[in-house]
């Protein structure tokens, strides 16, 4: 059966709290999942109270913050900082998002902090996330093209053709979508999951592409794709503002489509 | 989701395993049909609701001869046979969601078929019987 609740070496414990320094008058509480390899104990909770008049205004620098000058143990990814490079998505108050574009102000009270859900964790808020580079990997994202591009320029696109790849391109891999939808949670070995779908259908969009009818065939398969049952928890929760389930419903439709 | 340690201990590239046995070829026609049967259901249940209400309190006599109207036999095994593949379908898709290993899944998913097979010709029969 699909695994409704944790194993007990995953139950999480309640940890440490970090006060914070006196005289702060504007503080909040950020409750943030902590678990070290290392250590055989089970995650736990440890809570740090920050100074937000001396915090930036965003949940990532509240976390740059902490490891700076409270806990450098505390492990994340991140880099850009700027909502572009898709590193520092996690689960804030209960949704996943990227820390660097949520402000602090939209939470009311503590500030719950956790791993991308369902996903194996490597270390704090860091999860595994090899086997969904591999599912990226297996949809072949790159173009692909028996005729040869034209010797004097690039492959040419009209504006309407370039138009279908709006609201597709923009995707950063956050994985924001795929590890929010329960059909992945229960069957993410065999279902794509909606950022990999949505990848392939940027692929199946682009007028240059000329594999449409390989790269259908390659999704058609009762859990690749059809797992997903238009739940939208993946368009609710993308942090770009994308539609992945819109992604999903082309691929359908062109499924159909075909089928004459 | 399955034991990534155990899976780690298999040595299998990510890759070679979520490409895996390969694509199925299929599942559009099962989810198409799914689709269709429920459009079908919109109105046939509406109708067959509003003729059920519209009978309260008719004698089995008169029930039966409603069944015996041409109209209303055919219009009923249309019902049938949509509601049975409906569910059939439905209750696949949550099998489908939640059982594992596979081979209990593939016996659940044969058992829901049977059960629902057999269930549209028992009551096609009986409809049939009436309007014969």
């Amino acid at each position: 059966m699909a695994t409704f609740t944790l194993p007990k070496n995953s139950t999480v414990t309640a940890g440490e709290t970090y006060k914070a320094e006196p005289g702060a008058k504007n503080v909040r509480s950020f409750k943030i999942y902590r678990w070290d390899p290392d250590s055989g104990e089970n995650p736990r909770y440890d809570t740090y109270e920050i100074d937000l008049d001396k915090c930036g205004p965003m949940v990532l620098d509240a976390l740059i913050k902490i490891k700076n000058e409270i806990d450098t143990s505390l492990t994340f990814r991140r880099s850009c900082r700027e909502g572009i490079c898709g590193s520092c998505s996690m689960n804030i108050d209960g949704l996943n998002t990227l820390a660097c574009l949520k402000p602090i102000e939209e939470v009311s009270g503590e500030v719950r902090i956790n791993p991308l859900p369902h996903m194996p964790v490597v270390k704090d808020l860091v999860p595994d996330l090899s086997q969904i580079y591999a599912q990226l990997r297996s949809i072949e994202p790159w173009l692909k093209s028996d005729t040869a591009p034209p010797p004097d320029g690039e492959r040419r696109q009209s504006k309407d053709e370039r138009a279908k790849l709006d609201g597709l391109w923009e995707c950063i891999l956050c994985f924001c979508c795929s590890t929010a939808c329960p059909s992945y949670w229960w069957n993410g070995d065999r279902y794509l999951g909606p950022a990999v779908l949505l990848q392939a259908y940027r692929w199946i969009a682009d007028s240059r592409d000329e594999y449409t009818g390989e790269r259908l065939d390659a999704l058609e398969d009762p859990f690749r794709l059809y797992r997903c049952h238009t739940i939208m928890n993946c368009s609710r929760t993308c942090p770009k503002g994308l539609n992945p389930a819109e992604a999903i419903g082309k691929i359908k439709q062109m499924m159909v489509e075909r089928q004459g | 989701m399955a034991n990534p340690i155990a899976e780690r201990a298999a040595l299998r590239s990510p890759l070679g395993r979520v490409r895996g046995l390969g694509s199925a070829k299929s599942g559009t026609q099962a989810w198409w049909m799914q689709r269709v049967t429920s459009i079908a259901l919109l109105p046939l249940t509406i109708w067959l609701v509003f003729s059920l209400a519209c009978m309260a309190g008719a004698s089995f006599g008169e029930a039966q001869a409603w069944v015996a109207r041409p109209l209303n036999a055919v219009l009923l095994l249309a019902f049938l046979a949509a509601s049975f593949h409906h569910s059939a379908a439905g209750i696949r898709e949550v099998i489908e969601d939640y059982v594992k290993p596979e081979f209990a899944r593939m016996g659940s998913v044969l058992v829901v078929k049977g059960v629902c097979a057999l269930l549209w010709l028992v009551s096609s029969l009986a409809v049939l019987r009436i309007a014969i």
